[in-house]
């Protein structure tokens, strides 16, 4: 059933509409100048500034906690004061991950930078704050999630491999368990998205040649990792002296809330209700606009004010992020607007809700195909904004 | 020595480490972007106005600056409408300059849009991406020479930083030089060259106005035989350094070589040659360097030059071949491609190319390394 699409558009018409959106992508891309380098710019100076800063200040409130930096005794205001410093150098961490992980690393690694043409700020050479390494996420998040977005059996995104978020999955009572270890992927997220890339079936009962390149990946994964946990874990900590577990636990925290926030507004991308999948045969023979027909269908946006798009890394338009990848994502908010009136005149449906809606009826969706059967709400779609 | 510089590297290693996956001189970078080592940059410290349309540019250039030979040039990253543009301009100043700076002097090219910009819009306290000192047009340091200068326009400006190296240090040598320029208000450093001439007497300055003076077309002023016989009679006896526009260079050229003395003269030019691209717009002969080694293949104009790559037997890195995913971007060496979604010509060096959506616009040059892990 999934290759039924909600609207029974002519071939000619999605033609048509493909041709629109070319239109916008490139009265955008001819935009670009100086007010957008400017953006991109002053976003990584204040992300690196306020990643600096909250170490700083969480290495001194761990200092006035344990008297280690006057050497005097600390009342129990001392010890207030070093906490709340703590506590707001953990916040700031926890922001300042991620800004660097959604609104800057995600984009510039999608080539959204590269018409800068920057030595540093460019898809090619960029590495970002988390222990997934930027080479195993262009591959699987650019490569086959962009390009297959939905389609059964080719997007591995689709219930990231564990995850039953569709009918179409067969049941097995593993899935019982999913809420479960739903709510420890959000609290691992970035572990999650590290491995995401590994095959683990290949890695047990592959060929030969299919085990050399999964050890590869794992391998490449641990490095990185290793140098992540390193940081957080080890030297940023040791700094503190005898703070060592106050740092310790303030780094976790503020990889915890990146980890939640951010595997937030992932999920809401793709799993909200209305979102549709496709079958393989939708794919055969597709042309561009047939292409960003299925991306269109195959995205739900969250709607909020301009700064909880930064804070979403502008995935909270993920249509348009999907329609247009490596369009810069400061443009998102501005198309926006067009898009939708696209859909409109088309018939098309636009998923956007507030988080609530979209979280929520994610979350029921995970909660619902933990158990066998269920059916797809895919022509829930609404067809205008969800208030 | 050795000791002590891996020792530092170890401690660089580790204060990296808390920077994982930066380096600590990003974090450097936001305090001032001069002590950055990650890259180099220079700080716009002074813009003077030589000419009407050439402006001399003061550079504070970032810590990891080697000290430049005079005659050499430097790249220069500029940023016009958010994109980068990278071009080759001749250090002026001299190595021997006091405070650290460094100075090049750039005359508007016609429809020059990095010139252009630099000599109307920079503005002090702009920091700039730099490259190290490169070139080799250069005097001997250990050797005494007696040197002839034919330059023209800003062609001067390697020449420049000899002469105020020679009058700093105080060894000006036996030194001859012809300069042609339209009219005297077109000369960059005009009196300077006269203060200097008049205050070091084994300078000789000859200026050559092909505008001025006199009725016939200007190319009668231009360089020739009689005319150097004239202003330099022992030229025969002469080292020659000449730098200036190509007309000037050929002519330069030819008569050395019709003389016999072509290996005492150097030349510098400032563009590199650039591929023709055909009028009708056809393909051409595009070349992938891989570490160092090319490989060529014919391409026409609108087969992607990822597939010509891969039917001249190479595997470049790709995902969607279809402009999406970015993961076969590689830079342009040298050339012009064309974005065949766009039609939007490609030839700025450097540049990322989508291979998979670009074609050949004439010939073309692309490096295609793997990406650094």
């Amino acid at each position: 059933m999934t290759n039924v699409l909600p609207i029974d558009l002519d071939p000619a018409v999605i033609e048509q509409l493909g041709h629109e959106l070319d239109e916008i992508y490139d009265a955008t891309i001819a935009s670009l100048g100086e007010r957008d380098e400017r953006y991109i710019r002053r976003l990584i100076r204040t992300q690196r500034t306020l990643a600096l800063g909250s170490r700083v200040a969480m290495l001194a409130g761990a200092a006035v906690r344990r008297r280690g930096l006057l050497r005097r005794k600390v009342g129990a205001t001392g010890r207030r004061a070093g906490t709340a410093l703590l506590g707001l150098g953990t916040a700031g961490l926890g922001l300042a991950k991620i800004l660097e992980n959604m609104e800057i690393g995600h984009n510039v690694m999608h080539g959204q930078w590269d018409w800068m043409n920057d030595p540093e700020i460019n898809s090619t050479i960029w590495e970002w704050d988390t222990v997934c390494s930027a080479d195993h996420w262009k591959h699987g998040h650019n490569i086959v999630h962009h390009t297959w977005t939905n389609v059964l059996g080719k997007d591995r995104d689709i219930g990231y491999e564990i995850l039953r978020t569709t009918s179409e999955k067969p049941w097995n009572p593993v899935y019982l368990a999913q809420p479960i270890y739903n709510t420890l992927l959000a609290l691992m997220f970035e572990w999650g998205v590290g491995l995401h890339e590994l095959d683990f079936d290949k890695l047990a009962s592959g060929t030969k040649e299919q085990k050399a390149e999964q050890l590869e990946l794992f391998q490449g994964f641990l490095r990185k990792a290793a140098r992540q946990a390193a940081k957080d874990y080890v030297l940023w900590p040791s700094l503190a002296g005898p703070g060592f577990v106050d740092v310790v636990i303030a780094d976790t925290v503020a990889n915890l809330i990146r980890n939640i926030w951010s595997y937030t507004i992932i999920f809401c991308g793709h799993f909200p209700d209305g979102v549709h999948l496709f079958d393989r045969s939708v794919i055969e023979d597709e042309t561009r606009a047939g292409w960003y027909l299925r991306q269109l269908l195959g995205s739900a946006n969250i709607t909020g004010g301009p700064r909880f798009h930064v804070l979403a890394g502008n995935l909270s338009h993920q249509i348009e992020h999907h329609l247009f990848p490596d369009m810069p994502s400061n443009r998102y908010q501005q198309v926006a607007p067009r898009i939708e009136a696209l859909c409109v005149r088309y018939g098309l449906p636009y998923n956007a809700g507030p988080l609530r809606r979209q979280f929520g009826t994610t979350i029921r969706k995970i909660w619902r195909y933990a158990l066998p059967g269920g059916t797809d709400t895919v022509s829930e779609a609404p067809a205008l904004r969800v208030a | 020595m050795s000791l002590m510089s891996t020792a530092r590297s170890r401690v660089a290693d580790v204060v990296n480490l808390f920077a994982t996956p930066l380096q600590a001189s990003h974090y450097v970078e936001l305090v001032n972007p001069l002590w950055s080592s990650h890259k180099l940059q220079a700080r716009v410290e002074e813009v003077w106005d030589e000419t009407a349309d050439a402006r001399t540019i003061t550079l504070r250039p970032g810590r990891n600056w080697r000290r430049h030979r005079a005659g050499q040039h430097l790249r220069l990253g500029v940023p016009i409408g958010g994109r980068r543009f990278t071009r080759t301009y001749s250090i002026s100043s001299s190595p021997e300059r006091r405070d650290g700076c460094i100075t090049v002097t750039v005359k508007v090219l016609d429809g020059g849009r990095m010139s252009g910009h630099l000599v109307r819009n920079l503005e002090v306290g702009t920091y700039l991406p730099i490259g190290l000192p490169q070139g080799d047009f250069v005097v001997p340091e250990s050797t005494p020479v007696r040197p002839l200068f034919i330059t023209a326009g800003s062609g001067l400006t390697p020449v420049m930083s000899m002469l105020r190296t020679w009058d700093i240090v105080g060894n000006m040598p036996d030194v001859a030089h012809i300069h042609y320029a339209p009219h005297r208000y077109d000369v960059i450093y005009g009196a300077e060259l006269v203060e200097l001439a008049a205050r070091r007497p084994r300078y000789r300055y000859e200026a050559v106005l092909t505008r001025e003076g006199g009725d016939g077309p200007s190319t009668a002023r231009h360089f020739d035989r009689a005319q150097l016989d004239a202003l330099c009679p022992d030229w025969m006896e002469r080292e020659v350094w000449a730098c200036g526009p190509q007309s000037l260079l050929a002519a330069v050229e030819q008569h050395f070589e019709a003389a016999g003395r072509s290996r005492f003269l150097h030349v510098e030019r400032f563009r590199a040659a650039l591929a023709e691209v055909p009028a009708d717009a056809a393909g051409g002969r595009a070349t992938f360097v891989i570490d160092g080694a090319p490989v060529s293949a014919d391409a026409d104009a609108t087969t992607p030059l990822l597939r010509v790559a891969e039917d001249a037997g190479l595997n470049p890195e790709h995902g969607c071949r279809m402009g999406i995913c970015h993961t076969c971007d590689i830079p342009l060496v040298a050339g012009r491609v064309r974005d065949l979604r766009t039609g939007d010509v490609i030839d700025e060096p450097g540049q990322l190319v989508q291979i998979c959506i670009s074609g050949a616009a004439g010939d073309c040059e692309l490096a295609l390394t793997a990406p650094a892990t």
